[in-house]
């Protein structure tokens, strides 16, 4: 991914003081026992790609020389390696089928090794929809070179031409004498490795057998009977529970604590390390109960609130930077018939991961070894060899499949405190953060201002656009609408009062809301239907083409928006996807809003499995219904005030609205990630519908209307 | 720490707690039982659903010691000799999830429901259903699974009937 957006994704405060750079040595290579096909790869551009975010971060530098990737054992199972990880985008799966594709292997014969720092090749992280494009390509590489490898294997045995033969489910054949070899039996009692150079034909999509078709999750069955072991479930020899003191706000200072009672409690160890108080003990209750007999004082000094939020966010970005922008612009807006100046606002939210941060830490001869539920297991291993002033071999990061992250898990809090704890103890520790504190103690999709001024013609050709981003970000702030004279601008705000960082989409959910909301409110103000005034602008051939697609399955223009009844739509492109959607809201007689349907189309290159892509641009769809119009972090004097989902709300059943997920499949363009950019386009379709049914622009998001069962 | 007599899974499981410890970190940290999720601890998310005696309730509230009486049932007490329930084979199908982590609750819930009302209205499922946070927003394919189930356990009941 450009360097630009990596500093985006990690370079919000609060979370890039959480990954400084350290020198580490490259990692060791992990020398596979026993015979087997060994694939290894020398740098190559798809490999400097995947890894880009080497250079900057760690002193990683991308891997020069061979690391590796795929194994096949005697029977011809096949273990691949990489360092993402599965957080529910179902990635897991799609990697197997990739992999099972260019290898010609049976799907059932893929096994992946995810986020296990001392069995993969370093990787930046699981962020960005970075994984489809870049691991997806190296593994087809890897695959593709395999099986070459093991084709020639064959013919060497056979004394044949390897042009002669077939790979196909695990075999190689000779068609012309019948003779057939598994891959298992071609690999056998010999370490066969080949060093991969430029990249290796790929089978292209429109011949794909295994890619490109739906598969369910690989594990489902283990998610299903609840034997999946998740992070927070991991359970070591001799384990114990543990807790850490939090202070009583942000940015405060401990002035005393009595730890004297939670001492006396029989099987309580308590630990205290300058302002860190933690506890640990053989049951989670007793633990809780002891954290909860530490009486403490803090100093925490005063902080602005929601109420000063937006005000703060301008002044911090360097205030109103609409006065004396380009002359250029101001010419173009003062000349078009049709004005637009608005703003727009987007709250602080939180991730709300259902599995809050966990940790399973173990001491064992010098080496640390920790199970944690995070998007960068490298990430976390530097912070743990950092923290500890520990040797890079002597630390090793796990990452089980987890309770999701949503970009809220880039960071190592959790598997740093129970490492503490668990030296301490001189036993593994297991430490489950409690729901308030992933709501007060992570961090947070940041809140934002944007100030839009746009210009038409009387016939609804754009004249000008001005965008500016205050705090949320730069993602997806650039317009795709063609317009002759433009400034879109990002204005950083060194000190905001929350730790924020990376998120679903990122900043890109804040600017389509303002930009798509502006588009429809110049297109009511030229007259036109907010599609028209869309396509009208538009060159874009695959933006216009999701616009299309969601339009025609959803009936668009079929009906007329009334009171009781709304019609939107809005659309955008982000991080190679391409989406629209179209949604109906129905107001009832208490001015309740219920979301009834949502149309959203999507593109993004070759489909590799449509119903993991279903599921997520589905699954956005609906998360978007969250912070579009009802979540918001609340807080006041450094103190989060609504960190329950009692007082958070977050969509359920209720909120849930018909979705029909549209996908277009370009098998003639490259995957991209698809885990993000579906959730932008719901927001501001909802915001245009409401204005469609009521004649009320909402420019807030959360848009703060209720549902049915709120 | 008291000793403690839980029936769970169709067994007697002898094990200790401590005084008001919920059930929840008992079944998870005593007995193995990990596939009951912690998600809030205060009974909004339903991560932590089990049966009790068939009713769904929120392990994360319910102290371990009042429920000795009670026949419990986890996520992994469904199956019976690997053979999933229709609820279960349900969600494999439709794909009912995707980090899974509100699976085991979304599950129990629905299996819950579908005993008392075979065939549910939307409003049942909504009453039944909506204490539980799926924060992948998978709901339109978990309705999906419950109705499914639904269509399995009537056909399974002609079945047994003809």
């Amino acid at each position: 991914m450009p360097t630009h957006e990596l500093d985006v994704e990690l370079g919000f405060k609060g979370v890039q003081e959480r990954v400084r750079a350290f020198e580490l040595d490259r990692r060791t290579f992990l020398r596979l026992c026993g015979g087997g096909l060994l694939v290894c790869l020398s740098a190559s551009d798809t490999m400097a790609d995947a890894q880009e975010s080497g250079r900057h971060f760690g002193g990683h530098e991308r891997p020069q020389e061979i690391s590796d990737w795929i194994r096949i054992d005697i029977d011809g199972r096949v273990t691949v390696c990489t360092g993402k990880v599965e957080v529910g985008q179902n990635i897991r799966t799609s990697l197997a089928q990739s992999v099972a594709e260019e290898l010609r292997a049976p799907f059932g014969s893929i096994a992946m090794v995810m986020g296990d720092t001392d069995l993969v090749p370093w990787d930046a992280g699981t962020f960005g929809s970075q994984t489809t494009p870049t691991m997806g390509p190296q593994l087809r590489n890897m695959a593709a070179a395999a099986r070459q490898l093991l084709v020639e294997t064959a013919a060497q045995r056979w004394s044949c031409d390897p042009a002669e033969l077939e790979a196909a489910d695990g075999k190689v054949t000779n068609p012309g004498t019948r003779a057939s070899l598994t891959y298992g039996e071609i690999t056998r009692g010999e370490k066969l490795t080949r060093t991969v150079r430029g990249d290796p034909p790929l089978t292209p999509a429109s011949a794909w057998k295994i890619a490109g078709t739906p598969e369910l999750k690989v594990n489902g069955r283990d998610f299903v009977t609840g034997r999946h072991r998740y992070p927070s479930d991991i359970v070591r020899q001799g384990m114990w529970f543990g807790k850490v003191l939090r202070p009583a706000g942000f940015q405060a200072t401990l002035v005393s604590a009595d730890t004297s009672a939670a001492e006396k409690m029989p099987g309580v160890q308590v630990i205290r390390d300058g302002d860190f108080i933690g506890l640990v003990a053989g049951d989670v209750w007793t633990a809780e109960l002891a954290l909860g007999k530490i009486e403490a004082q803090w100093k925490v000094p005063p902080q602005i609130s929601n109420r000063e939020l937006f005000a703060a966010i301008r002044k911090g970005g360097g205030g109103d930077t609409r006065e004396g922008a380009a002359s250029d612009l101001e010419r173009a807006l003062s000349d078009a018939p049709v004005k637009l100046e608005q703003t727009y606002t987007v709250a602080y939210i939180a991730h709300a991961p259902l599995e809050p941060r966990a940790a399973v830490a173990e001491w064992q001869d010098g080496k640390l070894t920790v199970w944690t539920g995070t998007q960068r297991p490298f990430g976390v291993k530097d912070e743990l060899v950092r923290a500890f002033r520990l040797s890079p071999d002597k630390v090793r990061v796990l990452m089980p499949d987890m309770g999701s992250g949503y970009g809220g898990k880039h960071t190592g809090e959790c598997a740093l405190e129970a490492a503490r704890l668990a030296r301490a103890a001189g036993r593994p520790v297991k430490l489950i953060w409690t729901r308030e504190e992933e709501f007060t103690w992570a961090y947070f999709r940041p809140a934002g201002v944007m100030d839009v001024r746009g210009a038409a013609q009387q016939d609804g050709t754009l004249a000008a656009w001005e965008h500016h981003n205050y705090n949320s970000g730069p993602s997806g702030l650039h317009t795709p609408y063609k317009v002759g004279t433009k400034v879109e601008e990002y204005h950083e705000w060194e000190e905001p009062p929350l730790a924020q960082g990376s998120y679903r989409g990122l900043a890109a959910t804040a600017n389509h809301f303002a930009r798509e909301c502006a588009m429809d409110e110049l297109a009511h103000a030229v007259g036109m239907d907010p599609l028209a005034f869309r396509m009208k602008n538009l060159e874009d051939a695959r933006l216009m083409a999701v616009f299309m697609a969601a339009a025609e399955r959803f009936g668009w223009g079929r009906e007329k928006s009334t009171p009781e009844r709304g019609f939107g739509i809005a659309g955008g492109t982000e991080k190679g996807g391409y989406t629209a959607a179209c949604v109906e809201v129905a107001m009832d007689a208490q001015k309740k809003v219920r979301i009834r349907r949502v149309v959203q189309a999507w593109e993004s290159g070759a489909v590799v499995n449509p119903d993991g892509l279903r599921n997520q641009v589905m699954g956005a769809a609906v998360q978007a219904i969250g912070g579009g119009l009802f979540e918001s972090i609340q807080f006041a004097n450094g103190k989060i005030l609504n960190a329950h989902f009692a007082d958070y709300r977050v969509p359920r059943f209720a909120d849930a609205p018909e979705v029909e997920v549209v996908l277009i499949d370009r098998k003639d363009l490259p995957s991209a990630g698809a885990g993000e950019t579906g959730i932008v386009a719901v927001a501001p379709a909802v915001g245009n519908a409401l204005f469609a049914a009521t004649g009320q622009r909402l420019r807030s998001m959360p848009m703060a209307v209720g549902t049915i069962g709120s | 720490m008291a000793e403690l007599v839980l029936h769970v899974n169709r067994e007697e499981r002898r094990t200790e707690a401590a005084e008001g410890e919920p059930l929840l970190w008992v079944l998870r940290n005593r007995l193995g039982l990990t596939g009951t999720k912690y998600g809030c601890g205060e009974g909004q998310c339903g991560a932590c659903t089990v049966l009790l005696n068939g009713e769904p309730v929120r392990s994360c509230l319910t102290p371990a010691s009042a429920v000795s009486d009670a026949q419990i049932t986890t996520i992994e007490g469904l199956a019976r000799e690997g053979e999933l329930t229709a609820v279960q084979e349900a969600f494999l199908e439709e794909g009912a999830f995707q980090c899974a982590y509100c699976t085991s609750g979304m599950i129990l819930a629905a299996t819950a429901l579908l005993e008392k009302h075979p065939h549910p209205s939307d409003a049942q499922v909504l009453t039944a259903m909506n204490g539980n946070v799926c924060r992948c927003g998978t709901y339109p394919r978990i309705k999906a699974a419950i109705a499914r189930a639904s269509d399995t356990r009537k056909k399974e009941a002609e079945h047994a009937h003809a």
